[in-house]
Order: C-alpha cells, then structure tokens, then sequence
C-alpha cells in the first residue's frame, strides 16, 4: 500500500536534490528524470486501482476518520496519470528557459513543490489536508508565476493572488463550519454521515463556501477575471503547465465535493451549476474570439472549456460525469499542447501577436502538424480526442432533456472552432506580414519540439483508444455517482 | 464568550473586506491579514468552545465531564502558518514592485497590456 503515498513522496525528494544540485546540466538530467520517475509510479498506481483495488491509506498509525487518509479511486487515478504526462513534457520544454533570467535549478524546485500541491490535491482523502495542498499549490504557482520579477509579471501576480487567496479563504471558512457541524474532516466518513441526512438548508451554507472556492480556482463564469489578467504575463514554460493543470485540480475538486457529499439539495444545485456551465462556455468562448494574441486566445479558451466540465458535472447522470471527466483529461493535455506551441512560434518568430507573425506551414510544415494536432482535438475534429468528449457530453445532454445546455455546447463548440481556424489562418497561412522590425527565424531543434510530440502523442492515442478510455472514464463515474466503494475502501480497515 | 468572538469575527471579516476595496496594495495586504484571522477564529468558533477542559481522559481511564476538542486548534494552528508564509510573500512582492514603479497606488499601475 506504500504505493500511493509515491505522487507525493517522489516531488518532495526532488525538491530536496534540486536545494542541493548547483549546476544547469545536473538540474536538467535529474529534473526530467523525476519527471518519468513520476510517469512510472503514476502508470502502476493506475494499473492498480482501476483494476478494482482502491489504494487507500492512513497516515500516523491513527485510524481511519480521525488519521488523515490518502485515497486513490479510479477517477484520482486517471488524474494522476495525465497530469504526468503533462509534467513530463513540461520539465522537458524547461529546458528552454531564458537562461540568464532564470536559473532552471530554481524553476524545478518550485515546479516540484506546484506537482506536490497538484498530486496531493488529486489523492488526499480529507478535507483539511486538500485545503492544505492547495495552499502549497497556491503558494509555489505565486513564485512560479512572478518568476522573472519584472514589473508586467509582479503587476499581473497581485491580480492572481488577490482572487486565489480569497477563495482559500472562502474554502477555510467552508471547511470550518463543516467540521462544526459534522464534526469529521475525512470525506469518506463525512460522505456516510451526510449521506443520511436531510437537513439540506445546513449543509448548504458550507456547500456555498466550497463552491465559491472552487469555482475560483477553476475560473468559472462570475470569478474568473483573474486568469486572463495573470496567464499572459509569465513564461511560456510556466503559462503552459498552468494552463493544463491548475484550473482542473479546482474542477476535479468540484466534481469530488459534489459527487461525494453536497447532494442534498439536487435540484438548486444542478440548476445553479447548469446556468454556470452555460455562462462560462459563452463568456470564454466569446471572448476568445475578439482577440488577437496566442496567449490571451488560448487563456479565454482555458474559461470556455472548463465550462464543458461543470455542464458533465450538472448533467449528474454517469455518462455525464464521465463524459465530464473524460473532456477534462483530454482538455489537459490538449491545452498544455497549445500553448506549447504557441511558445514555439514565439521562439521562431519572437511575437505572440497573429498580426506579426505569419508563412510558417512553408517554413515549417512539422510544426504546422503539431499545432493541428491540439486545435482539432479542442474543437472536437473526429478522428482525436475532442470529438469523443464533446459527443458524450451532448449525447448525455439529450438523454437527461436539457436541451438548452446542449445548444450552448455546441455553440461554443463552433466557436472553438473559430478561434483555432483564426490561429491557424493568421499564423501559418498567411504571408509573413511586410514590415517586420525583428527578423528573427530561428528554427527549431529536436529537444524544441519534443514536449509538444510528447502531448500530441498522448492526444492522438486518445482518440485512437476512445473505447477504452470511455470504459475508464466511465468506471470512474459510475464509482462517483455511487460511493459505497469508495466509503468502504477507507473506513473498513 | 461565543457572542464575543462572533462579534469580533463579523467586525474582523467587516474590516477586511473594507481593506481590500483601497486602492494601495498595502491596505490590500492588510486586508488579507485581517480576512485570514476572522477565518482563523471562524473556524475555531464553528467547532466549539469547551472552556477549561483537557483533551484527553484521566490516567485512571475514567472520562471528565466533557472534552476540549483538540482538532480546531491543530487546524487554526496550520492555517495561521500558512497564512503567514503568504503575507511574508506578499510583501516582498510589493516590495519589489514599488522598488520598480515608486507606488502604491493600483490605479497608477497601467493595466497590463491590452492587446
């Protein structure tokens, strides 16, 4: 069983070699090997528990309510699974940092303590301890996301932190009146508790607390003016690991909280999430339209999309929740991607802006095939992984009736579609614009383009194994929706 | 006592929210500190007040009248040093931003290129 405690073991013994490791070279072997370590122990905690067996585990000898328990069910272990891919890919585009600004031995150690904080968050079993990794999260995304201290990134950092500090504020004050009235923090235990209790209109004001919280952190419609305030302005390295993952722990929070725990009160709850959902995807999706930098299109894009998510989460039918966990494990890797290789036009061209840049399917027809890749799979292109997400959701959308949440999506999903095409049209089609003040054309090496082959990799066998992977994603939803596994797997020890 | 502490909450969570509307990035910081404790004594409150007891049972195995809970203070505990870790970030950030824009204003600030 030691096996689960491994996602967070392995991130603390990496932060703690690259305190003592002084030269780049080293930092860089020893950082993507971590990484891969990682991706191993991930694949075999993955194996493990989607074969049936649920790794649980209680910290400190104490037993299972009163210890903090780490759990790992099939949709954590999916979870952790993607999210180290994207680690691998990331620790591997770091690589190209600026290297007099920053030192790569400093990026890896905040890059590890930011995997610590996201990996906790995917396996702890208790309350008080997700709000803990949360905060170490938030804590090293801080310094990662003022990592050049120039004055754009500070100014942009306050932005961040003011929003994220409130809802870890909001989450604190949930947890606590939760705990007054129920008087446990392990989930497990409090999803027994809750689960035989009808005084909804108590449980609500925690469940609100939570939701504002989460909700934050995972920049749907009301709240999430901080992400395209902040996504912009730090390195490509740091906006894409962001991108892929920050905002999905806070969904992959919601969706635990409200499978879990808060159905009390189904019927205020799914409307108030569907109205949310529909908002999120017309307010991303429209903004992103309206703009003309990679960055600022991908970041609106990022809003539009989690959308998706918390409409599967709504829809609250198995298919549903799967089709939710589904699109956010393909919306991970395949929005990592695309920023990724946004950075890479960047460094041939040295402009984010589509009006500077341009003429890079002649230049590069290779790199032409990586952006394809990510920009097919978010606007749903059959043969890749989009198409498999979106289809579940709409078709689970049917099914439950809501038909208003169902035209929204696909809306949203042609102007997705737009978006992508604009991209594609502005920077590889069209000629490169007359008066260029910087001739810059680099080319790209092999270690440029490996991160992204990487992702792009993980995206196409999505879409090639959807079958399998709509089994899983359907294993981890049916296991949400009915959570007697899951509550047995830790008090019954 | 509870009602002192409520009081005290509602007026702390009252300041804080004022704070955080100034402009200045200091008042701003201020503003989190106060929030963070009204949710420190929030927390601490909401799980009850057992005033002079131990939070544990007799060396004769015999239980007192009633036991202190011992888990909000281990909880306040951690979030009071989290808390404190981030206000210390916050203010070297601010540090470093005044250093670079000699203000403190937010408004002065340019917003952050629109494009």
């Amino acid at each position: 069983m030691t096996l689960a405690v491994l996602p967070i073991l392995l991130p603390v013994l990496m932060m703690i070699i690259h305190l003592l490791i002084r030269k780049e070279s080293v930092a860089a072997i020893s950082g993507i090997t971590g990484s891969i370590l990682l991706l191993v122990s991930s694949g075999f905690i993955a194996r493990e528990v989607l074969g049936g067996n649920y790794l649980s585990l209680v910290a400190g000898g104490w037993d299972a309510p009163f210890g903090i328990s780490i759990v790992i069910d099939p949709m954590s272990a999916l979870f952790l699974v993607i999210s180290s891919v994207i680690v691998l890919s990331i620790s591997i585009f770091a690589l190209r940092l600026p290297e007099r600004k920053t030192r790569l031995t400093r990026f890896y150690f905040f890059f590890f303590a930011l995997i610590l904080g996201i990996n906790g968050a995917f396996i702890t079993g208790d309350i008080f301890n997700l709000y803990v990794w949360f905060e170490v999260m938030l804590l090293s995304s801080f310094v990662l996301i003022t990592l050049g201290f120039s004055k754009d990134q500070m100014r942009a950092g306050i932005k961040y932190m003011a929003l994220n500090l409130i809802g870890s504020l909001f989450f604190l004050a949930g947890i606590g009146l939760l705990y007054g009235k129920t008087g446990t923090l392990n989930m497990a235990h409090l999803a027994e508790i809750l689960m035989h209790d009808d005084q909804s209109i108590l449980i609500n004001s925690s469940a609100m607390l939570f939701f504002l919280a989460f909700g934050i952190k995972a920049a749907v419609f009301p709240l999430y003016f901080w992400l395209p305030a902040s996504y912009h302005t730090p390195d490509i390295t740091v906006t894409s690991l962001f991108a892929g993952i920050l905002t999905k722990v806070g969904v992959y929070a919601m969706i635990r909280f409200f499978t879990l725990f808060f159905v009390q009160d189904p019927l205020f709850w799914h409307n108030l999430l569907f109205v949310i959902a529909g908002f999120t995807m017309l307010a991303g999706g429209m903004a992103a339209i309206s703009r003309y930098e990679t960055r600022k299109i991908l970041s609106y894009h990022i809003i539009s999309q989690i959308g998706y998510m918390i409409m599967g989460l709504a829809i609250f039918t198995p298919l549903g929740v799967a089709g939710a966990i589904f699109f956010t494990l393909h919306n991970m890797l395949a929005k990592t991607n695309a920023f990724v290789v946004s950075g890479l036009i960047n460094r041939m061209r040295g402009s984010y802006s589509l009006k500077e840049v341009g003429g890079l399917f002649r230049e590069s027809p290779l790199l032409a095939t990586l952006f394809i890749i990510p920009a097919f799979a978010l606007a749903g292109i059959p043969p890749l992984s989009g198409f498999f997400a979106k289809f579940i959701l709409i078709k689970a959308g049917f099914q439950g009736g809501h038909y208003w949440i169902t035209g929204i999506a696909v809306l949203t999903g042609l102007m997705t579609l737009y978006s992508m095409i604009k991209i594609w049209n502005e920077a590889f089609l069209k000629k490169v614009p007359e008066p260029r003040i910087k001739q810059e054309t680099r080319s790209l090496s092999f270690v440029d383009i490996l991160p992204s082959v990487i992702l792009g990799t993980a995206t196409l066998l999505m879409g090639v194994f959807a079958a399998s992977m709509v089994d899983l994603s359907l294993q981890a939803g049916d296991a949400l929706l009915d959570p007697v596994h899951y509550i047995e797997s830790v008090l019954s020890k | 006592m509870e009602v002192l502490l409520a009081i005290l909450v509602g007026v702390l969570y009252t300041a804080g929210v004022y704070m955080l509307l100034r402009r200045s990035i200091l008042k701003f910081i201020v503003g989190i500190i106060f929030l963070s404790n009204a949710t420190n004594l929030l927390v601490f409150l909401a799980a009850g007040l057992v005033p002079g007891q131990p939070v544990f049972l007799e060396s004769s195995g015999s239980a007192v009248r009633e036991l202190a809970d011992p888990l909000p203070q281990a909880l306040v505990l951690t979030a009071v040093v989290i808390g404190f870790g981030i206000v210390v970030y916050l203010l070297a950030v601010k540090y470093r931003l005044f250093n670079e824009t000699q203000t403190d204003d937010l408004d002065q600030l340019k917003p952050t290129e629109e494009d």
